[in-house]
């Protein structure tokens, strides 16, 4: 192995990548966009939720119990119906998420301490906005009933459940998403970067050109693997500077802590960036590759719905996705203030990841002719 | 059509028939992503949290503390693990061994039975906010349970003034499968769709065979056409192999007509190509129509669409984005005839935009496509 052999090839490499104008563009703006794009779009909390109310109840119970899904920023009532029949067409043509049906007898029964029902008709369509409504709905419904049990000195339990949320202490959706995004962007990026790499050179040929030169394969390996490295710390590092300032998350672990992480993310995913690449014969077959790697481990790596979810199969298949890894690293350095030691066991199976990806990439280089 | 402007297209389709069937990663993407995808999202993906690990701590036990765990432990949403101090507990969630925690102090029981208000202390992890917020319903519930059970042997009653009695429309079990799989069929499109047709176009480019086939005398409406009908063949095929699957393996019920689904896939899959062509035309590159094709057309489908992500709770200038990412109609079209059936007012609506966009498309695709090599 030689110095100088390995800086000419990552020499080499940034010019291939960043020469042309437009590769130099997709390279950074998109990546911005997204954040700013899907951190505001991706949130499972719900605001200004569609509500139709028809309230047959004349009493004044049951306009306290509305004034108090008025007063919530999480609904938005659209219309007060006198028909039946209009609430099914509302939800119908998803212009109500949610009915809110209350009978004549409601402010009577509760005035007589007989328990009083509300019959609420959701839209099904998507199960977990209907479940998180549902959740609204029942929070203001727990307020409302311990207020009128005070209210009207009714016995009510003395011993309440007090919950704190540790780390994400409002529950912001965004909390949990933002970090997850900054990981997804810098597997996106690297993986693009170094899966095209030798896929462009085989297409082109120029791949047994490289290969007949003195420089040997473990150093054209390490010449590939530097651009990669570097491309992703300098996106990585200017979407996490977004994440804090326009986002305003708190970075309260180790800044050296998740740099480490991010090191070792990022040789596993240039690792698995070549090896696509040196299986491709051609550039489509590269990014096609990278795309078929990348969806499924997007999807595995507990960035949206949590692994603990998942059957016990898929979850074991999860230990091979590096991301898994990275986004307990970031979430747990940016919101549970982690260091090293809590993140240790999830450095080495990335790190072994990375070491067998590259190995494997480096066998395939000289193993792969055509 | 003339007989040679048949035959002329009919070799350009052949041509790129051979090559998507010659191409294991176009088979990939078309047939078995797709599958990839349905299981995954069928089988893997949920929402719904079950044996969620949570921490328990009992300072002094007796008979209310061990009938509180008892009723906790025969949930299944909770897998229990005992704790003498709260500080072993809460190393125990720093470390992400538990969930969440149940603190019963010393004083529980006795404050208990004489009625003295006193809170339990409850913390849970809060950095997946979705988890957290059921994690805490589910808590508040099988407390909620206990403590009107416990209160009446004691010969006391709660009374609660009002409940709530829920219906829900479509989707009657909350079954999350019903909702992703229809959506997505929506993905799997724009994947075959856009991405695809995106590099293929490039490739040309790239590799100059674009001036090949451009002194031929191909005109311009039959190269265009000779590159749509394979690939609109192709993901329509992906799109009736997804839709068997999601309803023969994943059983989600198609309400609707399937002619209507077949047309409103028609349309979407037109638009996405179209998006395809135009992508390949402006980047001329593989790695940027890639990188383009995926940024423009499969990410927003995935965030923007509402195939997970509620369209109505993003900002206002984020859901006027959404009105120019066609898989937001399509994924309406989806959810609303698979699982509520022929909604016109839903299902119109939606097919005009997509049917919009159609001719908006084609109309920069056909300006921008003229023989000329720059």
């Amino acid at each position: 192995m030689n110095i100088s052999h390995i800086t000419a090839i990552a020499i080499k490499e940034f010019l291939a990548l960043l020469r042309d104008k437009r590769s130099r563009l997709i390279l950074i703006v998109p990546p911005i966009l997204q954040l700013l794009v899907f951190s505001f779009a991706a949130t499972y909390d719900l605001n200004h939720i569609p509500v139709v109310i028809y309230n047959q109840d004349r009493g004044q119970a049951s306009r306290d119990f509305l004034s108090h899904i008025h007063g919530s920023s999480n609904f938005h009532i659209i219309q007060y119906t006198h028909q039946a029949s209009e609430i099914e067409s509302l939800v119908n043509n998803r212009q109500a998420l949610l009915a809110i049906n209350i009978d004549p007898s409601f402010s009577k029964n509760l005035h007589q301490g007989k328990t009083a029902f509300i019959q609420v008709i959701l839209d099904g369509r998507n199960s977990n906005t209907a479940m998180v409504a549902t959740n609204y709905l029942g929070n203001i419904l727990m307020d409302f009933n311990l207020n009128w049990q005070q209210q009207h000195q009714q016995t009510a339990p003395k011993i309440q459940l007090k919950m704190r949320n540790w780390y994400n202490e409002n529950l912001q959706s965004r909390w949990f998403i933002v970090p997850g995004i900054v990981c997804l962007l810098t597997l996106v990026v690297t993986l693009l970067v170094t899966a095209l790499s030798v896929a462009r050179e085989r297409e082109s040929g120029t791949f047994d050109q490289l290969l007949v030169t003195p420089v040997n394969p473990a150093s054209i390996l390490i010449g590939k693997t530097i651009p990669g490295i570097v491309i992703g710390l300098f996106e990585a590092s200017v979407i996490l500077i977004l994440m804090v300032t326009i986002f305003d998350i708190p970075v309260r672990g180790s800044i050296g802590a998740l740099y480490l992480g991010i090191a070792i993310f990022l040789l596993s995913a240039t690792g698995v960036g070549l090896m696509i690449s040196s299986i491709s014969v051609t550039q489509q077959q590269a990014i096609l590759g990278a795309f078929l790697f990348m969806v499924p481990a997007v999807i595995l790596s507990g960035f949206s719905t949590p692994i603990a979810n998942m059957p016990e199969v898929i979850q074991w298949l999860t230990y091979l996705d590096p991301l898994r890894y990275f986004l307990v690293i970031v979430r747990g350095v940016v919101l549970e203030g982690d260091s090293y030691s809590l993140l240790l066991n999830q450095y080495w199976p990335m790190l072994l990841i990375g070491i067998s990806s590259l190995s494997l990439a480096g066998w395939l280089f000289k193993h792969r002719m055509y | 059509m003339s007989k040679s402007s048949r035959m002329r297209l009919r070799g350009l389709i052949r041509k790129e028939s051979l090559q998507i069937l010659r191409d294991p990663s176009s088979i990939s993407i078309a047939f078995i992503m797709p599958v990839v995808l349905l299981f995954l999202f069928g089988y893997g993906v949920s929402l719904d949290a079950k044996h969620i690990p949570v921490g328990f701590v009992i300072e002094q036990p007796d008979a209310a503390t061990n009938s509180l765990a008892g009723s906790f432990e025969r949930s299944e949403f909770f897998q229990l693990n005992y704790y003498q101090s709260i500080q072993q507990a809460e190393v125990a969630l720093n470390e992400r061994r538990i969930e969440g925690i149940i603190w019963l102090r010393n004083n529980f029981s006795a404050n208990l039975l004489s009625g003295q208000a006193s809170p339990i202390g409850v913390i849970i992890n809060g950095v997946d906010s979705n988890q957290a917020n059921i994690t805490r319903g589910y808590i508040q519930g099988t407390w909620q349970a206990w403590l009107e059970k416990f209160t009446e042997i004691q010969g006391k009653k709660i009374h609660t003034p009002v409940i709530m009695q829920q219906r829900i429309w479509f989707n009657p079990a909350l079954t999350s499968r019903y909702f992703l799989v229809p959506g997505l069929i929506a993905i799997i499109m724009t994947m075959i769709g856009s991405l695809l047709t995106a590099l293929v176009v490039a490739r040309e480019w790239e590799r100059g065979t674009m001036e090949a086939l451009m002194v031929t005398p191909l005109h311009i409406s039959e190269m265009l056409a000779g590159k749509l009908i394979p690939y609109f063949i192709l993901g329509m095929g992906g799109m009736l192999f997804s839709v068997a699957l999601a309803v023969w393996q994943f059983g989600v019920p198609l309400h609707g007509s399937f002619w209507l689904l077949l047309l409103s896939s028609a349309l979407f899959m037109l638009v996405a190509l179209l998006i395809g062509l135009l992508i390949s035309i402006v980047s001329k590159n593989q790695f940027v129509a890639g990188q383009l094709a995926i940024i423009v057309t499969f990410l927003p489908a995935f965030m923007l669409s509402g195939f997970l992500f509620d369209i109505n709770s993003m900002p206002d200038f984020i859901q006027g984005i959404t009105h120019i990412v066609p898989a937001r109609y399509f994924v309406a079209i989806l959810q609303t005839l698979f699982l509520a059936g022929n909604i016109w007012p839903v299902l119109l609506a939606n097919m005009g935009a997509l049917f919009i966009m159609l001719i908006f498309f084609a109309t920069i695709v056909w300006k921008k496509s003229v023989k000329r090599l720059d």
